[in-house]
């Protein structure tokens, strides 16, 4: 299929993304030059990135790859940024923790091995600096000096401190009523922060409609005109989970559901593994999890839907609140052809995981990371999720930043004068 | 009716560059034709080939997402601003 030329503020061919080779069109499968566009002229599918990926033996991208940096880096051969990108300015994300949770597998019944993805761990807590640190790459590829983004409050963070440290102006967009921690997490980088009044899905409408304006003129959007580069960091979610067993696939995932971009890279990236030789090609199940009160996904599924109605979002879980998920119809696919599922949990349900994690295994995790233990509960007791097999689940953010979810229920265990008298009265004295 | 129709980027090869067209049309079924009519071509872009919506394209009339508003059929009351939007999510 032929290559279109695309409006740009660069010159393409002086485009130095790495092994990126093209934008492809997810829907008719129509080609790109690499540029700063989103939506396929044709028929205004979702643009994905296209590859020339590494020839050579398995081996030695392993060993290269071992022999990277400790963050996404290490992977720059499979990713849209220039081979050099570990010495340039950026927030340098990745390589979390994969903590392997005996005592959760404990409590869920998990006999196969139970692991949590930590990404709270990243510079700014949650997930989103990897899809940002690669955004920034082709913001500084297209010649891009203002960083922007819709966000639910975590990106609007990652956005913040990518900007500061990589030297680009900020200025982020996010519903009015996110909680504090997020507002004072995203306000701290020194960007401009405006509070939209509208929930996220306003937000997105207003940046879409700001980027074919001339008031917006020259910004990079990371997940609007740079979103086909900012989604491919979710593949480091992959890469690194595999590459942390011992370059295993595991056999089963568990990935929260907002936009369903992220699982949608997951799947990709596992199929990159499999298609290098990196990883033994076997089956793995993909499940998605969603917090009731925006749960458009996990209906559709339920329902064996193919196309997903949006909701209007009523949850405490903020991160995922997207009524109107852009890549919702590609999750239902990849649930599907992997034999997984989709499933949803109610508030209580989050908070109650969010506790369950945090005292089996001293992980504080956002409310995202409630939703997706909790469905991972529920899975297995609905028999659709294997306790013997190896799961993976993920936690996308820090525990501190959604403070508010949690506080109503958590708190002191007593107040007590003083004295050892009053300790022994209260009944914490340690039991004989 | 006459709505004023904001046209996003990628469908401005078909109104000489203009971000903003005028159309008329009592439901969003309507406005599009009258698209059609004035830019010939762009009803194709906007509209599968059953005449649905694309999967990947929002409309808005006002600040009003039409899924929730009856689709193809939703009201267009005069003076009103129709958005159409490339669906893109990401928080």
């Amino acid at each position: 299929m032929a290559v279109q030329t695309v409006v740009a503020n660069t010159n393409s061919s002086a485009v130095d993304l790495g092994p990126a080779s093209a934008l492809s069109c997810r829907e008719c499968g129509e080609r790109f030059e690499l540029g700063p566009i989103f939506a396929c002229a044709s028929c205004f599918g979702p643009l994905e990135v296209a590859y020339d990926l590494p020839s050579g033996s398995p081996e030695e991208l392993k060993k290269r790859i071992a022999e990277g940096p400790n963050n996404i880096w290490r992977y720059a051969p499979l990713l849209p940024v220039p081979s050099d990108v570990a010495d340039k300015p950026n927030i340098n994300p990745g390589f979390t923790k994969l903590v392997k949770a005996d005592n959760l597998a404990r409590e869920l019944g998990v006999t196969g091995g139970l692991y949590v993805k930590d990404d709270s761990g990243n510079p700014t807590h949650s997930f989103k600096d990897r899809v940002v640190a690669i955004a920034v790459e082709a913001a500084r590829a297209f010649g891009f000096t203002t960083l922007s983004c819709s966000s639910t409050g975590n990106l609007a963070g990652a956005v913040g401190a990518a900007a500061a440290r990589a030297g680009f102006r900020s200025c982020v967009f996010i519903p009015h009523d996110l909680e504090q921690g997020k507002v004072v997490m995203a306000a701290v980088y020194g960007g401009e922060l405006v509070g939209i009044e509208g929930n996220y899905d306003d937000v997105n409408r207003f940046c879409s409609e700001l980027i074919g304006d001339p008031l917006g003129e020259g910004w990079g959007f990371v997940n609007v005109n740079l979103r086909p580069y900012y989604g491919e960091g979710s593949k480091t979610l992959a890469y690194e989970i595999c590459e942390q067993l011992g370059w295993q696939l595991p056999d089963q995932l568990v990935i929260p559901i907002a936009s369903g971009s992220q699982l949608t890279k997951i799947d990709k990236g596992l199929q990159e593994l499999i298609k290098l030789g990196l990883v033994e090609d076997k089956p793995y199940k993909i499940f998605g999890a969603q917090a009731e009160g925006c749960s458009p996904v996990s209906t559709a599924f339920k329902a064996g839907h193919d196309v997903v109605r949006p909701q209007k979002p009523n949850t405490i879980a903020k991160s995922l609140a997207i009524g109107n998920p852009a890549d919702g119809p590609y999750v239902l696919d990849i649930a599907r052809r992997t034999g997984g599922a989709v499933e949803d949990v109610n508030d209580e349900q989050v908070v109650d995981a969010i506790k369950l994690l945090a005292r089996t295994e001293g992980i504080f995790a956002e409310t995202a990371g409630g939703v997706t233990v909790g469905v991972t509960k529920k899975l297995i007791d609905a028999g659709l999720l294997d306790p013997s097999l190896t799961t993976v689940v993920l936690n996308t953010g820090d525990g501190l930043k959604t403070l508010d979810a949690v506080a109503p229920t958590t708190g002191l265990s007593a107040t007590i004068r003083p004295s050892l008298d009053a300790f022994r009265d209260a009944g914490l004295a340690a039991a004989n | 009716m006459s709505v004023k129709v904001r046209i996003p980027t990628i469908l401005r090869t078909y109104t000489g560059g203009q971000a903003e067209v005028p159309a008329e049309g009592a439901t969003l079924s309507e406005v599009i034709a009258s698209l059609e009519q004035n830019h010939p071509g762009i009803g194709a872009r906007v509209l599968d080939d059953q005449g649905k919506l694309r999967r990947f394209v929002n409309v808005y009339v006002n600040d009003d997402d039409v899924r929730f508003e009856g689709g193809l059929d939703a009201k267009t009351p005069d003076g009103a601003g129709v958005s159409i939007i490339p669906a893109v999510a990401g928080g």
